[in-house]
């Protein structure tokens, strides 16, 4: 009985939400109009590499691209070089266990060119994770980027000791900020907990 | 007679008993007056641990100026100082190096705890990198709450301190 | 692979001449970091900087609290810049909360984040003072900078923690007669900053210890990506304020104060002159400040977010430009919150510069560069 009577409930959900999902769908057909100078420079990226790069988003002063690990070194020397981002504000290590992987964000920004001076190029890819992580030994590596962009130095020192993701390439892969004696899981990881939390 | 009593086997036994004698003697007007030079030249350690030591600045600016209390602002050489004022969170990797600063002053030598952090951890106290207080680190004199605390309660602190080593006694220590 | 340098200084076979030097973390000029330097008679050949003394886990605390409980511990890394520390994190959390601040409440930030850089920025500038051993340049900015504590106490309550800026506006209005206060002490206070000019900038002593010190060029400081002060004093022409406005700085009329030289001197310079115009943009808000109106969004004690979304919102602050990073899945906390902190950015350049001063240099530099320890640990 209660099985029949909630199947027209669960029906009946459906049903509802095209009705306030057609007046959102009205705004969602805006977003073609994608603010044009950031469509540019995604655009720029697509037709140099096509399928290698996937553009996350586009909206104001902000441009999002994904890449895969072993395509980042070429992406990061074309931004570098042909769309003139010359430094990187910070380097973020998201933890993704659902996914079973660890993803880098590199936040890159313009001082030399004038028009990108509002601009913040996020590229972004994702390294394999381990469920039992043996920082620097394991497969969780990504090439580095230091050769291209300099001001990532320690924000890949402090992505690795705080992540345990290896950046192959970088000259000084050594802990940063943790205690000396830190034998504990990478903290910023998800499976490591704070005790009472 | 003294001669006689006095040989070089046991002359380290009757110095010290000799010290003993003399320091009940004059216990109370030598150690008044030992611990009235104490109060009045607290020489803090410069360390810095977290974000209490802008509070600690200011106590030293125009307005609060601590020094009106005997209490000379921060200062280098550890061998000469007999004040630690531990400025707010200890994480793992200061522990070791407070206590190796302790350690390495002479005594007599006072800590006050200042701030929330260094009381019980204060608003880390979930954290993995902070102590939940510095007292498993180092013996505390005179807990300051606050988070800063302000340059008032600080001084109040210092002045507590005060009271605290003129009921002391100087014996311990000489 | 190969090229990989060995951990820690010990490792490497050095010359008997050069002698191991560890600055800090109890040493006057060191603050809340340690420096290890190696020096070859009075000239520094290595420098490995060692900063993590003050690292607090803010960022996985974060993990564990709600978009309004996180306001209070993200801005302890730098206390006496709360404000502007908090300003990126407030933005970003409003963009994924969804809510509008209303107009008022945004001169009212302009102003506080203002005050707050002066605040910073004379604390500043009296340890400079005391690290190069001019005791009148720790006595005068230490006492100006009450002037504005005094207002900020007005506003907020608190000495240095205000926890003023949330989700969805500010804590609470300005106080009666908030405005005359205000202008009058600015007005007092730049007058008194103008001083400094006589008996810390013109001073010989202090431009023979700093000028030609450190000397960061044009390209080094894009390289290394710096930020702030550091890389207007190289002659760089960047201020977030004026490129990339947030909140209503856009219409505001800000000035930004470029130096060419690139030296300890220069760095020293430059936030002294930010402050000169962050009191005029204070009295530009106080006249363009909508008189009365709310000053905020009220929200839920536990407020839901509109889904997964990820923000990345800059400031300019005190030390330069601060980002943050929130990535949100469509709970009620982050899902990760970064903080991509302007003292972080410049100690890259820490090793760099001081690599062939002098060892008598290094307070003038590394403290020239802006660096407040606390806040690259976070």
């Amino acid at each position: 009985m209660s099985s029949d009577s909630e199947k027209p409930v669960v029906e009946a959900k459906p049903e509802e939400k095209p009705t306030p999902a057609k007046p959102t769908a009205k705004p969602e057909e805006k977003p073609v109009e994608l603010p044009a100078f950031e469509k540019g420079i995604s655009d720029k990226l697509v037709e140099k590499f096509g399928d290698k790069v996937e553009v996350d988003f586009v909206k104001d002063d902000r441009v999002g691209i994904k890449t895969s690990k072993e395509n980042v070194h070429d992406v990061a020397q074309f931004i570098r070089d042909d769309l003139h981002y010359d430094h990187a504000e910070s380097v973020t290590g998201v933890d993704y266990p659902a996914d079973n992987e660890i993803e880098v964000v590199y936040h890159l920004g313009s001082y030399t060119e004038s028009s990108l001076a509002r601009q913040v190029l996020t590229l972004s890819t994702r390294a394999p994770r381990e469920s039992n992580p043996i920082p620097g030994q394991d497969s969780t590596k990504l090439p580095s980027l230091r050769d291209i962009f300099y001001s990532v130095e320690f924000g890949e020192r402090e992505v690795f000791e705080m992540l345990g993701v290896y950046f192959d390439g970088h000259p000084d892969n050594r802990r940063l900020l943790l205690p000396e004696d830190w034998a504990d899981l990478p903290p910023l990881r998800k499976d490591f907990a704070i005790k009472g939390r | 007679m003294l001669k006689d009593l006095v040989t070089p086997e046991n002359a380290n036994v009757f110095v010290g008993k000799l010290g003993d004698i003399l320091e009940k003697a004059i216990d109370k007007p030598l150690g008044y007056a030992i611990n009235w030079g104490r109060i009045w030249s607290l020489w803090p350690v410069h360390i810095e641990t977290a974000c209490c030591s802008v509070e600690f600045g200011a106590a030293s600016s125009p307005r609060y100026d601590v020094e009106r209390f005997g209490i000379i602002e921060a200062f280098g050489s550890l061998r000469q100082c007999d004040l630690v004022v531990v400025q707010g969170t200890i994480t793992r990797k200061m522990a070791p190096r407070l206590r190796l600063v302790y350690d390495q002053m002479p005594e007599p030598k006072y800590v006050i705890a200042m701030g929330a952090c260094a009381i019980t951890g204060g608003l880390y106290f979930d954290s993995y990198n902070v102590l939940p207080g510095i007292d498993g680190v180092i013996p505390v004199d005179v807990y300051v709450p606050g988070c800063p605390p302000r340059p008032e309660t600080l001084i109040q602190g210092c002045i507590l301190l005060q009271e605290k080593i003129k009921r002391m006694k100087a014996r311990k220590f000489v | 692979m190969t090229d990989i340098m060995p951990p820690g200084l010990a490792l490497k076979k050095v010359d008997e001449r050069i002698m191991t030097l560890n600055v800090g973390p109890q040493h006057p000029g060191s603050g809340h970091m340690r420096i290890v330097v190696q020096i070859d008679g009075d000239y520094i050949v290595a420098c490995d900087p060692d900063p993590g003394y003050v690292h607090r886990g803010e960022e996985k605390m974060a993990e564990y609290r709600n978009y309004i409980t996180n306001v209070p511990h993200l801005e302890r890394p730098v206390i006496h810049d709360s404000c502007n520390v908090l300003y990126p994190y407030v933005l970003g959390a409003e963009e994924i909360l969804g809510i509008e601040v209303p107009e008022r409440a945004k001169y009212v930030r302009v102003i506080c984040s203002e005050l707050n850089r002066c605040i910073y920025t004379m604390y500043w500038l009296a340890i400079y003072g005391i690290f190069l051993g001019h005791s009148t340049m720790f006595m005068w900015p230490a006492g100006d900078r009450e002037l504005l504590i005094d207002l900020m106490e007005k506003v907020s309550g608190a000495r240095v923690t205000h926890a003023h800026f949330i989700p969805g506006g500010v804590r609470n209005d300005l106080p009666a007669n908030f405005e005359d206060v205000c202008l009058r002490q600015v007005n007092y206070f730049e007058k008194r900053i103008k001083e400094y000019a006589a008996v810390f900038y013109d001073n010989p002593i202090l431009i023979s210890r700093t000028q030609d010190t450190g000397v960061l060029s044009r390209e080094n400081a894009i390289r290394y990506g710096t930020t702030g002060s550091v890389l207007r004093a190289s002659g760089v022409d960047y201020d977030l304020r004026v490129k990339a406005p947030y909140d209503v700085y856009d219409e505001l009329d800000v000035h930004t104060n470029v130096m060419k030289e690139g030296d300890s001197y220069a760095r020293s310079k430059v936030p002294w002159l930010d402050m000169m115009e962050s009191c005029n943009i204070i009295r530009q808000a106080l006249q363009k400040m909508p008189k009365s109106g709310s000053v905020r969004t009220k929200l839920k004690p536990n407020p839901k977010t509109k889904g997964p979304a990820t923000v990345y919102k800059r400031v300019e602050s005190g030390r330069g430009s601060l980002g943050c990073y929130i990535v949100s899945d469509g709970k009620t906390e982050p899902y990760r919150v970064k903080m991509s902190v302007p003292s972080f950015r410049n100690l890259l350049a820490m090793p760099n510069l001081l690599i062939g001063e002098k060892l008598g240099n290094m307070p003038s530099v590394y403290w020239s560069l802006n660096y407040w320890p606390v806040e690259a640990d976070r």
